[in-house]
């Protein structure tokens, strides 16, 4: 066989995140034993007129007054004049003008209530405030990524190289689509999309070197905790055996939890806030901020040094007088273990799951944040819920909760031993009680930037060296059928499931449900209910579900398709059939197709609203 | 640089090469002298050629700083540290406790601004106040003598102050139009 050239020069990483966007690269041409892996140095505007270079760009966007900025300080090492003001200087912006500040794009991405292509955000600022939809942002994110890579890279355009993006392992269908087409509309031609934890698992595979396979073996089952700035991401990895070899298998994904180390920070805000109003003392808005800020630099010096035991916090005035109004309070190390040691990590027992309240019915439209801090809350509903993830993958007799044999923890958060210390005491607590053996922390990784250098990692694998998880998609999804029942006054006619796509199904995989045609008017366009499955994990394409327990099936946002009139009459029948498949990049692709002539419709995960 | 010459070297007899080598010689010093002449030399024709009497440097060659980067540095350390502001202020009246909270401010904030633009070393690796030798050739820039100065490299002396040297800068580019003057700009509330 002739030895297999790469087409690309890169393998380049792009972590996309919440509150920070991380890019990391392998050179594809240097020694395959020693690959050349770095993190990108990105330039930004610090502030107007000032660029500099940082390893993360803030995920920010702000949409400056026409007086703001002056046109000779919007530049950039690739523009003179760029539109949009992305990065640090957003955050820094939109700290003192909140209302003009896009912030948390992604996770609107995933929100299955809002019409995530129209323009919304800045969420409630004014009507002259221009507004763009969380796919626009994510879009200019990338966009100044993309620039500040061919800026440097004349000769290897980002459009030209293996790009992987990662993606929270919870996002739906409708997100990873929107992430890909974001990535298309740059340019991008050759591009994957992987759950972060599994790149966290990357990533440290990669730190470890050969060594990886000491630390684990057949029937280990690795739990990733992944808590980033404004998400936690859950998710299992098997260990199995592949012909002799270590194989790695995710099994299981969490939910989108929205809560993360950004919540944090709030907390021990709010916390001295109250000391300080308790002492007679009224704090501005501002000056909350500046006491946010100064609470996670303090919060990071405590938890790294555990001989401290108090951080003094000043916020200075505003004004130029500093003298007399500064603020002076401190934070000590009883606080922030009390607010985020029992407040974030408390010793719950396993059966205990996340307190969810009834939303009062006139909640503004928002994210859907957790409303149950407890982390460790969240992640025994998790391991409960997933209890048979492990299968026949393992020797592990299922019990109320599956049994993580190992841990990996990602994000800067769990750099604190305190924290991970508790994480692991509560997770062996319940380990313990069920009579199983402890499970035991993997060392190594990076938990700062392990996600952006695993996706970089991970698009040099995927050319045939080093090892890969396989997993497919986290989920079997289903459409809604309304069965064809006698109607019931005030009853709205049952649903069944009819199941499209199978858990696991794997990329260039696909599945045709022929069992059931749909007459679809052409030109019409036609919903469908739309559910996704994280534990129903043996339905095949076409097995119909007449009743399920409501925690089984999650309901997704409806889907839409539209004949087109292609040489048909509008208005006429067309008899079709589901399809479904994984595409290349990671996303799932849904279609009709017609029984008579096997034409083809793609289903939309996202109906849009006019 | 002085150079040491052995006259041992000089040859006795002349052979064909070392004549050719004066006539070569001989030609270069011509034209060297033609051109400093043209050049509104002031050596004259008495004068040796070998090195014209350099005049007191003027004063132009002196090395003028750029105002732009201090001023950019300035506004660093406004922006994060408020150290225009601190300085600025007349601290007769506030006490010690007022005056140490904001000092809080300006360790804290000049901390990141060096931390973040420039990389520090110590220039010697010494404790303070303990012995140390400099060797003949010592780097006269890197530590200076102080004290009884008399007398021959190698130098013991007791380490005052370590020094520090900036090993890498990194400050942030600017846009053309940007002007450093303005170290912090007004603010106004809407």
């Amino acid at each position: 066989m002739s030895e297999e050239v790469t087409p690309f020069r890169y393998a380049i990483g792009i972590d996309l995140g919440t509150t920070n966007s991380v890019m990391s690269y392998v050179d594809l041409q240097s020694d395959p034993d020693d690959p050349q892996h770095k993190v990108f140095s990105i330039p930004q505007l610090s502030a107007p007129g000032v660029v500099e270079e940082h390893s993360q760009l803030p995920s920010f966007l702000y949409q400056a007054h026409e007086s703001e900025v002056a046109q000779g300080d919007r530049v950039l090492p690739w523009s003179d004049s760029t539109s949009a003001l992305v990065g640090y200087v957003a955050r820094s912006m939109g700290t003192k003008t909140p209302l003009r500040l896009v912030a948390s794009a992604k996770s609107w991405l995933c929100h299955g209530a809002v019409d995530r292509r129209s323009g919304f955000l800045p969420l409630n600022s004014p009507d002259e405030v221009e507004k763009v939809s969380p796919f626009e942002a994510s879009m200019r994110y990338l966009e100044h990524l993309r620039d500040a890579w061919d800026h440097q890279n004349p000769d290897s355009p980002m459009a030209a190289q293996d790009v992987t993006i990662t993606i929270p392992a919870s996002f739906d269908p409708a997100a990873r689509e929107l992430t890909a087409e974001a990535a298309k509309e740059i340019g991008l031609r050759k591009l994957t999309l992987l759950e972060e934890p599994q790149a966290a698992v990357y990533s440290w595979v990669k730190a470890l070197g050969d060594q990886w396979r000491e630390h684990l073996q057949v029937g280990d089952i690795v739990l990733v905790v992944d808590v980033g700035g404004g998400t936690t991401d859950l998710s299992l990895v098997a260990v199995t055996d592949d012909g002799g070899n270590l194989s790695l298998n995710r099994i299981a994904v969490g939910d989108h939890i929205l809560l993360g180390g950004d919540n944090m920070d709030l907390a021990l805000a709010y916390r001295i806030n109250a000391k300080l109003n308790a002492e007679g003392k009224q704090l501005q808005p501002w000056q909350i901020q500046g006491l946010t800020h100064g609470c996670r630099d303090a919060k990071e010096q405590l938890l790294a040094d555990g001989s401290i035991e108090s951080v003094p916090l000043v916020v200075p005035s505003r004004g130029s007088k500093l003298m007399g109004s500064t603020l002076r309070t401190e934070l000590t190390r009883q606080e922030v273990e009390e607010t985020l040691v029992d407040g974030f990590f408390p010793q719950a027992a396993v059966s205990e799951h996340p307190m969810q309240q009834a939303r009062g019915a006139l909640t503004q439209m928002g994210l859907p944040y957790a409303q149950d801090a407890g982390i460790t809350r969240h992640l025994a509903a998790f391991l409960s819920r997933q209890s048979n993830a492990a299968g026949d993958l393992s020797s592990q007799q299922s019990g109320e909760f599956i049994q993580p044999t190992a841990v990996l923890l990602n994000g800067g958060v769990l750099k604190a031993p305190v924290l991970s210390n508790r994480l692991m005491d509560v997770i062996n607590g319940w380990l313990q009680q069920a009579g199983a053996s402890q499970a035991r922390l993997l060392e190594g990784a990076d938990l700062d930037l392990a996600v952006a250098k695993g996706a970089a990692y991970f698009g040099s694998v995927k050319q045939g060296k080093g090892v890969r998880i396989r997993g497919g998609i986290a989920n079997a999804y289903y459409v809604g059928i309304e069965s064809a029942m006698p109607a019931v006054p005030g009853m709205p006619p049952p649903m069944q499931a009819l199941c499209v796509a199978p858990f696991g199904m794997e990329e260039g995989a696909e599945a045709e449900v022929k069992e059931r045609t749909f007459g679809l008017v052409v030109g019409e366009p036609v919903n469908f209910k739309f559910f996704g499955s994280a534990v129903r994990r043996d339905d095949q394409p076409g097995t119909l579900l007449d009743f399920w327990q409501p925690e089984e099936l999650e309901s997704l946002p409806d889907i839409e398709v539209t004949l087109s009139a292609e040489g048909r009459a509008a208005g006429q029948a067309v008899p079709v059939y589901l399809a479904a498949g994984v595409t290349e990049i990671g996303t799932l692709k849904l279609e009709a197709v017609s029984v008579e002539d096997g034409h083809r419709w793609q289903v939309e995960f996202e109906v849009r609203t006019q | 640089m002085p150079i040491d010459i052995d006259l041992s070297l000089v040859p006795a007899t002349l052979d064909a090469v070392h004549i050719g080598l004066g006539v070569l010689s001989l030609v270069l010093l011509v034209i060297m002298l033609a051109v400093s002449t043209k050049n509104g030399s002031s050596s004259s024709k008495n004068d040796k050629p070998v090195e014209p009497v350099a005049p007191p440097k003027p004063v132009e060659s002196l090395k003028e700083t750029k105002p732009d980067a201090a001023l950019q540095l300035l506004s660093l350390f406004q922006q994060e540290a408020r150290l225009v502001d601190f300085l600025s202020e007349d601290l007769t009246g506030f006490s010690d406790a007022d005056i140490g909270a904001t000092a809080r401010v300006i360790h804290d904030g000049g901390r990141k601004v060096l931390e973040e633009y420039f990389d520090l070393a110590a220039l010697r690796t010494e404790e303070e106040e303990t012995q140390v030798t400099l060797p003949e050739g010592f780097n006269a820039s890197e530590v200076r003598l102080t004290g009884n100065v008399v007398g021959q490299a190698p130098f013991n002396g007791i380490l005052v102050h370590k020094g520090w040297k900036v090993t890498n800068t990194n400050l942030p580019k600017l846009a053309p139009e940007h002007d450093t003057s303005i170290i912090a700009p007004a603010e106004v509330e809407l």
